[in-house]
């Protein structure tokens, strides 16, 4: 058994990664804690956490910046906390304004850029802009050096490896040629495009309308100010989720689709040269027991003189659902052995209870960093 | 047929959302099989190029930008915005070639992107197209019902609101009225009913209680059914309960209560549910099955018909 306490040992900044609804916070929020029980100054970055884990971690102010959490919180859950542990939810439309108001080169181009329709809806509610946040405040942090420690906490999307792509493409996005075409000073410049351009806006205007239009020329022409900023950032980041010090988690759960989603991204992770720390499996059935597991019939006809007939049957039955659950949780455990290269995933079981609290967060905690 | 479930599958567009790993592409295919067994045609559509759907009712090749049939007679599509940007614009232009020059210029696909909700009225619009009586491609055979997997919950919302945004915005030309043919059909109570999956835990209930209130706000729809997947059958009374803890029977008791125990909290979930919702709330139990296969999304439908 190799519990998150080796693993981890020397990494700077951890990423959870997985599909939606296997525990990505929880898990996220619990290593944190560990590491810094362990003495080390921690923050943890969450994207959106449940409202009582909000609580837990007392988030409940919107800074967009770690504050520190009190540890007493854990105290009382018999967890003392050696280190620093700090936490934070992003705010991604936050994250990009601060990242606009620093790459700005003037206080004019900075309100443009902020107060464009375009930039609004990128910076807000399209897909990929969590994500580009993210890993940008990650480097931030990682940048400021005020801890040793960063755990990040990845968006709900479906597919995983959307937080992979995101950066690179809003990056790509914004150096891209559509930068360069916006960039004549009369805006629309199709005809120093040529003709082929001069087709596309054509299209583009029917699509979209004339107003559109404007404010994507006012939006690429007050950006290109900002173009080498962006490649510096998207380098550094680029070069951050490389680094010897990074290390990503897969997270998953033993069902069927979060599993191929983990397999997946473990893939990408390795085509991407990416380093991969392990995976966590949440979420898991499980009976432990020191000898073979008795069949349901042999359980019915045991406990059937102490408890009657009916309800020995109804137990034997709900045994039996157990045993094949259990069963059906090794053999995805197995298969996400086979396929992602940990030997030895760290297993988390299915808990009774909340997990969003306090005590949820110990238990997750000490099953995380068991062995 | 149960009045309610009559009048669901009296809708032109059912979508499905909620958040992630609750069962929404489950509960959107045992939606489609039961439509199906009333002998109507139906469609399930997936979105982000997913194939899911076909995964569990078996098929040939992935459906991407084509519609196949599957099991019990459900038909699948995958809808990706690229592809259909690709088939919008060919429709458009008076060229193939124009069109295929046009979708291929790098200068244009970094608009489309920038384009506020672009995406989202693509991928909208082709669900629109599924629910017409007459069919974009000669030969298309329209269908009765059309299931819509939506992402999950907040980007779900989006892809609702996203064709009122474009007629507003766009305000003149071609797409801005396409774009109010198709916020005709997404916010019609009458013709569109969204559905929230769920799960009976914590996290899923809060978000579909956020997700009404985001519906209302947003597209002007109302929850129409809520459907809580995977809750535990709980067969133990609290005198049962009693009897167990009394005995001290070993291991199989432990897990019987362990059970008992997790049910009830789940039920406590469900009535949560059901306190801060005023549509239907559904409860489909779990399966406890070793794989989600064909066999095991027919009888989610029929649970579901049950239910209903």
């Amino acid at each position: 058994m190799t519990g998150l306490d080796h693993r981890l040992a020397g990494a700077e900044v951890i990423i959870c990664a997985g599909s939606g609804g296997v525990g990505k916070t929880t898990t996220s929020a619990a290593i944190a804690m560990g590491l810094a029980a362990r003495g080390r100054r921690v923050a943890v970055v969450t994207i959106d956490p449940a409202r009582r884990l909000a609580d837990a971690l007392g988030l409940d102010e919107l800074g967009n910046d770690p504050a520190p959490v009190d540890p007493l919180r854990f105290a009382q859950a018999g967890v003392t906390i050696r280190g620093e542990l700090w936490a934070m939810t992003l705010d991604p439309k936050r994250t990009f304004d601060e990242l606009i108001e620093r790459l700005a080169p003037d206080a004019a181009t900075r309100d443009e850029i902020l107060g464009n329709r375009i930039y609004q809806q990128l910076s807000g509610a399209v897909a990929g802009s969590q994500e580009f946040t993210a890993v940008a405040k990650l480097y931030d942090l990682h940048a400021s050096g005020r801890f040793d420690a960063l755990v990040l906490d990845t968006p709900p999307s479906r597919n995983a490896l959307d937080f992979l792509d995101a950066p690179d493409r809003l990056t790509g996005f914004f150096e891209g040629r559509a930068l360069k075409v916006f960039l004549a000073p009369t805006g629309i410049a199709a005809k120093a495009m040529g003709r082929g351009t001069g087709v596309v806006f054509g299209v583009m205007k029917r699509l979209t309308g004339v107003d559109l239009l404007e404010d994507l020329s006012v939006f690429f022409r007050a950006l290109g100010g900002l173009i080498d900023g962006f490649r510096e950032r998207a380098d550094g980041v680029a070069r951050l989720l490389a680094a010897p010090g990074t290390t990503f988690l897969v997270v998953t759960s033993p069902e069927r689709e979060p599993a191929e989603e983990a397999i997946f991204f473990r893939r990408k992770l390795a085509e991407a040269g990416m380093p991969f720390g392990g995976l966590i499996v949440n979420r898991v059935h499980r009976l432990d027991a020191d000898g073979p597991l008795p069949a349901p019939e042999a359980v019915a006809a045991e406990l059937g003189e102490e408890l009657g007939a009916k309800l020995a049957a109804k137990v034997a039955r709900t045994y039996g659902e157990a045993l094949t659950l259990a069963e059906r949780d090794a053999a995805a455990i197995e298969r996400l052995r086979a396929e992602t290269g940990d030997e030895d995933p760290v297993i988390v079981p299915e808990l009774d209870g909340d997990v969003h609290d306090v005590d949820g967060l110990v238990a997750v905690h000490a099953h995380l960093f068991a062995g | 047929m149960s009045p309610r479930a009559a009048a669901l599958f009296g809708h032109e567009l059912l979508v499905v959302t909620g958040k992630g790993g609750v069962g929404k592409t489950t509960v959107a295919t045992a939606l489609g099989v039961a439509a199906a067994r009333r002998g109507l045609r139906t469609i399930v559509a997936e979105v982000s190029a997913r194939d899911d759907v076909q995964r569990t009712l078996g098929g040939e090749e992935a459906a991407r930008d084509r519609e196949v049939e599957l099991a019990f007679g459900v038909h699948h599509t995958s809808i990706d915005p690229d592809d259909a940007l690709r088939t919008y614009l060919l429709d458009q232009l008076p060229s193939r070639r124009l069109a295929a020059a046009v979708a291929g210029n790098q200068v244009f696909a970094y608009l489309a992107a920038a384009t506020p909700g672009l995406r989202e009225l693509l991928t909208i619009g082709t669900v629109w197209e599924l629910t017409q009586d007459e069919r974009r491609r000669a030969g298309d055979e329209p269908y009765d019902l059309v299931i819509l997997d939506a992402p999950a919950t907040g980007h779900g919302v989006a892809v609702l609101g996203a064709p009122h945004t474009f007629a507003r915005t766009a305000r003149v030309g071609r797409i801005a009225r396409q774009a109010e043919l198709i916020d005709a059909l997404v916010t019609d109570p009458a013709r569109t009913a969204v559905i929230a999956v769920a799960r009976p835990e914590e996290l899923p209930v809060n978000e579909t209680i956020q997700l009404r209130a985001e519906l209302e706000a947003e597209v002007g729809l109302p929850l129409s059914l809520a459907v809580v997947n995977r809750v535990l059958p709980d067969r133990f009374t609290p005198a049962d309960a009693r009897a167990l803890g009394a005995a001290g029977a070993g291991p199989a008791a432990e897990i019987a209560l362990v059970r008992h125990r997790r049910a009830r909290a789940q039920r406590a979930q469900v009535a949560r549910l059901r306190r801060r919702l005023d549509c239907p709330v559904v409860s489909l139990q779990d399966l406890l099955s070793p794989a989600l296969d064909a066999a095991a999304v027919r009888r989610l439908a029929g649970d579901l018909e049950r239910v209903l």
